[in-house]
C-alpha cells in the first residue's frame, strides 16, 4: 500500500508546475471557504447578539394570540400573576436557563406640555431585564455617564432618539406619559427622562423603558400582571433543545376549551433579522458548493491529462501483470494526496488568515452601533468536515480517468506513442 | 512437453472496410530452456505473435498454449495475474517506471503484482542486479541510465519474478550495435544459469545470430522453421 503512495507522490511531483497550480487553485476555493465562513458566521453572531443582548432577549413567553397582535400592543392578553408565578417555576427549575425578567408592553400618549405623540413602551424591572438583556444600556445616552443595572428608576423614562428629536427633549426633561387601560379608563404621570435610547431595526427597535412599578400604576392594575416574559438561556448553541423543552412544558398547560393558555417564541420568530440569518447561510452554503466544483473540475482535469500522458507506462504495468485494482489505487491516491495537500494548505492559511483578521480589526456599525468589531473563528469541526469533503470530492474526481487507466488494453497501450 | 503451443492460429484486424491479416494459420511449438528469435521485416506480424504467447491479446483464430494454460480462455484478470507470475517481459524502449529508481523498478512486481515480503524481496533483487551488472546503478533513475543500461534494468526486472518465460518485443531496436549485443548476450546468459525460456523479435541478422531457434514471419505467415543456419537479410 505505501509503495502506490510512494509512487503517487512521485508522480505528482513529477509535473511540479501543474500540481503547484492545481493545488494552488483548490487551496484559494478553500481559503476562501474558511475566511468568508469565518467572517459571515462572525457577523451574523454579532447581529444576532445585537438583537438578542439589547432589547429583544433570546426567547420570549407570552399569553397565547399576543405575538399575532403584537403591533397593537393589546392590554387584554396580560399574564395574570398566578400564571406568572407558574412560568416562573419552570424557569427557575430549568437547568438551561440562565434568567427572565418581566416585562408591560404598552402604546401611550407623550406630551412635553406642548406637542403630544405616540410612544411604544417597554417597562421593565431593570435589574432583571439587564440579565437577559446585557447590552440594552449600550444604546442608551444618559446625562450622568453610564449606568448599568438600575437603568430606569421609577419616575424616569427612556426616550427613542428620533422622538427625543422631534420633541426637543433633551436627558433631564420632565414630560407626561397618558395611557388608557384595558378597562378605557384614561391615566397620567409626570416622568423625567433619564436617557435617550437609539433606535434599531425590528418591531421592538423603537420603544421607550419605564419602570414596571410605574406602568402598573399608569395601567391602574388591580393586580401584577405581565405581557411578556424575556429569557435568556446559558448556551445560546442550546438554544433550539431549550426552546422545544420549555415549549412541551408550556403546552402542559389548557384553557377550559382544551386550548393552550401560553405561547412562545425564540427571536426567530419575533425579529425580521432571521432573513438576513439565512441569507448569510446560504451564501455560505454556495460558497462551499463553488469551491467543490472547483476542487471537483480542477482535479478532473489534472487527472484526465495525467493519465493520457502516462499510457504507456499504464500498458507496461498492466503488461508486466498489474491487477486492475492497483491501477485504480495508485491514481485515486493521487487524487487524494492532490486533494490532502491542497486540504492542508487551505486550511492551515485560512486559520492564519483568520488570526490575522482578528489581529487587525474589522469594525463596522450595525443598527447605529458604531465600532463593532468582527471576531471571526471558525471551528475545528468545520475544518475537519471542509477538508472531508475536499478529500471526497478529490477521490471522485479521479474515479472516472482511474478507471479508464485501469481499463486499458496494455496491447494498444504498449502501441501508443 | 513444450513450454508454447500455437496451433492454426489466425489474427486479423478489422480496419473499416479493411481485413488486415497480421498473422496467417501459424502452427508452431516452442521448447521449455530454449533461446528463441521471431524474425522478418516490420509488419511481418512479430509484434501480433509475441502479443499473444505474452497473454496480451487473444487470437481470432486457433488456440495458444503457454506453460499448459489454454491462453484463449483467460478473462482480463486471469491474464494479469498469469502474465505476473509466469512471464516476464522487456520492450523495445525499455519501459522503465521513471518515478522509481532501477532498484525500485525490479523490485515493483514483486511489490505491486507478487507481494513478496520485504527482505525475500531485497535479496531478490539484489542478486539479479548483481547477474546484470547492474549493482552500482541501483539508486539511478531510468533518466539517469544509458540505453544498455536501461535495458540491462529491464531484464532484472523481467526475471526477478523468476518467470517460465521472458518475452522481448526487438529488445535491442533502441541500443548501439555494441550494447545491442551485450543485452543480447546477457539474456542467453541468464537462459543458460535460470533456465528461463526467452523469446525475442529482431529484425536485425547480427542479432538473431544469437538466437538458437528462429521462425520467420512474413507477410503473417511463417516461413521456415530454421535452427542456427541463417543468413536473411532484410
Ligand atoms: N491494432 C491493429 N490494428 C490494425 N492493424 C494492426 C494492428 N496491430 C498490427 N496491425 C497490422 O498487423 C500487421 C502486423 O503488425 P506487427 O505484428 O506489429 O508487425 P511487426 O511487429 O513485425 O512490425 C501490420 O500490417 C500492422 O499494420
Ligand atoms: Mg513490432
Amino acid at each position: 500500500m505505501n509503495k502506490i503512495f510512494k509512487m503517487a507522490i512521485r508522480n505528482l511531483m513529477r509535473y511540479k508546475r501543474r500540481t503547484l497550480l492545481t493545488s494552488l487553485l483548490i487551496t484559494v476555493g478553500i481559503l476562501t471557504v474558511i475566511l468568508f465562513s469565518g467572517l459571515a458566521g462572525s457577523f451574523k453572531e454579532m447581529m444576532i447578539g445585537q438583537i438578542t443582548d439589547s432589547n429583544l432577549a433570546q426567547i420570549q413567553i407570552h399569553k397565547k394570540g399576543y405575538v399575532a397582535s403584537i403591533d397593537s400592543m393589546p392590554l387584554n392578553l396580560n399574564l395574570s400573576p398566578k400564571r406568572y408565578k407558574t412560568i416562573e417555576n419552570i424557569l427557575q427549575d430549568h437547568p438551561d436557563v440562565h434568567a427572565h425578567a418581566p416585562r408591560i408592553k404598552l402604546s401611550a400618549m407623550l406630551s412635553n406640555y406642548s406637542e403630544t405623540t405616540n410612544i411604544r413602551l417597554n417597562a421593565v424591572d431593570p435589574e432583571k431585564e439587564t440579565m437577559v438583556c446585557p447590552d440594552v444600556t449600550d444604546r442608551m445616552v444618559f446625562k450622568d455617564n453610564v449606568r448599568k443595572k438600575l437603568f430606569v428608576k421609577p419616575g424616569e423614562i427612556i426616550i427613542p432618539k428620533n422622538l427625543a428629536k422631534g420633541m426637543k427633549i433633551k436627558a433631564g426633561s420632565l414630560v407626561v406619559i397618558v395611557a388608557q387601560n384595558k378597562d378605557s379608563s384614561i391615566n397620567g404621570l409626570n416622568f423625567t427622562v433619564a436617557a435617550v435610547i437609539e433606535s434599531v431595526l425590528g418591531p421592538q427597535g423603537k420603544e421607550g423603558y419605564i419602570h414596571i412599578k410605574d406602568a402598573r400604576t399608569l395601567l391602574r392594575m388591580e393586580k401584577p400582571e405581565v405581557t411578556e416574559i424575556a429569557i435568556r438561556i446559558k448556551n445560546f448553541n442550546k438554544l433550539n433543545t431549550v426552546y422545544a423543552d420549555l415549549k412541551s412544558s408550556l403546552l402542559k398547560f389548557k384553557n377550559e376549551k382544551g386550548e393552550p393558555i401560553f405561547e412562545i417564541h425564540t427571536w426567530k420568530k419575533l425579529s425580521p433579522f432571521v432573513n438576513i440569518a439565512n441569507m448569510i447561510d446560504i451564501m455560505t452554503i454556495s460558497m462551499k458548493i463553488i469551491m467543490i466544483a472547483i476542487v471537483l473540475i480542477s482535479i478532473l482535469n489534472v487527472m484526465i491529462m495525467s493519465v493520457y500522458e502516462r499510457i504507456r507506462e499504464i500498458g507496461t504495468m498492466i503488461a508486466i501483470g498489474t491487477s486492475p485494482g492497483k491501477i485504480m489505487g495508485l491514481f485515486l491516491s493521487e487524487g487524494f494526496f492532490l486533494g490532502l495537500v491542497s486540504g492542508i494548505a487551505g486550511n492551515v492559511i485560512g486559520v492564519a488568515g483568520i488570526y490575522l483578521l482578528n489581529i487587525f480589526k474589522i469594525r463596522f456599525s450595525f443598527g447605529r452601533v458604531d465600532n463593532l468589531i468582527l471576531s471571526p473563528a471558525i471551528n475545528i469541526n468545520e475544518l475537519f468536515w471542509l477538508t472531508v469533503i475536499v478529500l471526497l470530492v478529490s477521490v471522485f474526481a479521479t474515479l472516472p480517468p482511474a478507471y479508464k487507466a485501469s481499463k486499458m488494453e496494455p496491447v494498444d497501450a504498449l502501441r501508443h506513442v | 512437453m513444450a513450454l508454447v503451443k500455437i496451433e492454426n492460429v489466425s489474427k486479423i484486424y478489422q480496419m473499416g472496410e479493411v481485413e488486415v491479416k497480421a498473422l496467417q494459420n501459424i502452427s508452431l511449438s516452442i521448447d521449455k530452456a530454449s533461446f528463441v528469435s521471431f524474425v522478418g521485416p516490420s509488419g511481418s506480424g512479430k509484434t501480433t505473435i509475441l502479443n499473444l504467447i505474452g497473454c496480451l491479446d487473444k487470437p481470432t483464430a486457433g488456440d495458444v498454449f503457454v506453460a499448459g494454460e489454454h491462453i484463449n480462455l483467460l478473462n482480463r484478470k486471469q491474464s494479469a495475474a498469469f502474465r505476473g507470475s509466469v512471464l516476464g517481459f522487456i520492450f523495445q524502449s525499455f519501459n522503465l517506471l521513471p518515478v522509481l529508481t532501477t532498484f525500485e523498478n525490479i523490485e515493483y512486481p514483486l511489490v505491486m503484482i507478487k507481494n513478496i515480503s520485504q527482505s525475500i524481496r531485497n535479496r531478490a533483487v539484489l542478486k539479479v542486479l548483481k547477474s546484470v551488472g547492474m549493482l552500482e546503478q541501483k539508486d539511478k533513475f531510468p533518466d539517469q541510465l544509458s540505453g544498455g543500461q536501461k535495458q540491462r534494468a529491464a531484464v532484472a526486472r523481467a526475471l526477478v519474478t523468476q518467470p517460465k518465460l521472458v518475452l522481448a518485443d526487438e529488445p535491442t531496436a533502441n541500443l548501439d550495435k555494441k550494447s545491442a549485443v551485450n543485452v543480447i548476450q546477457l539474456m542467453r546468459a541468464m537462459r543458460d544459469e535460470l533456465g528461463t525460456t526467452f523469446i525475442f523479435s529482431t529484425h536485425d541478422p547480427k542479432i538473431m545470430k544469437e538466437a538458437e531457434v528462429v521462425f520467420t514471419l512474413e507477410d503473417g505467415m511463417l516461413l521456415t522453421e530454421d535452427s542456427r543456419k541463417n543468413n536473411f537479410t532484410f
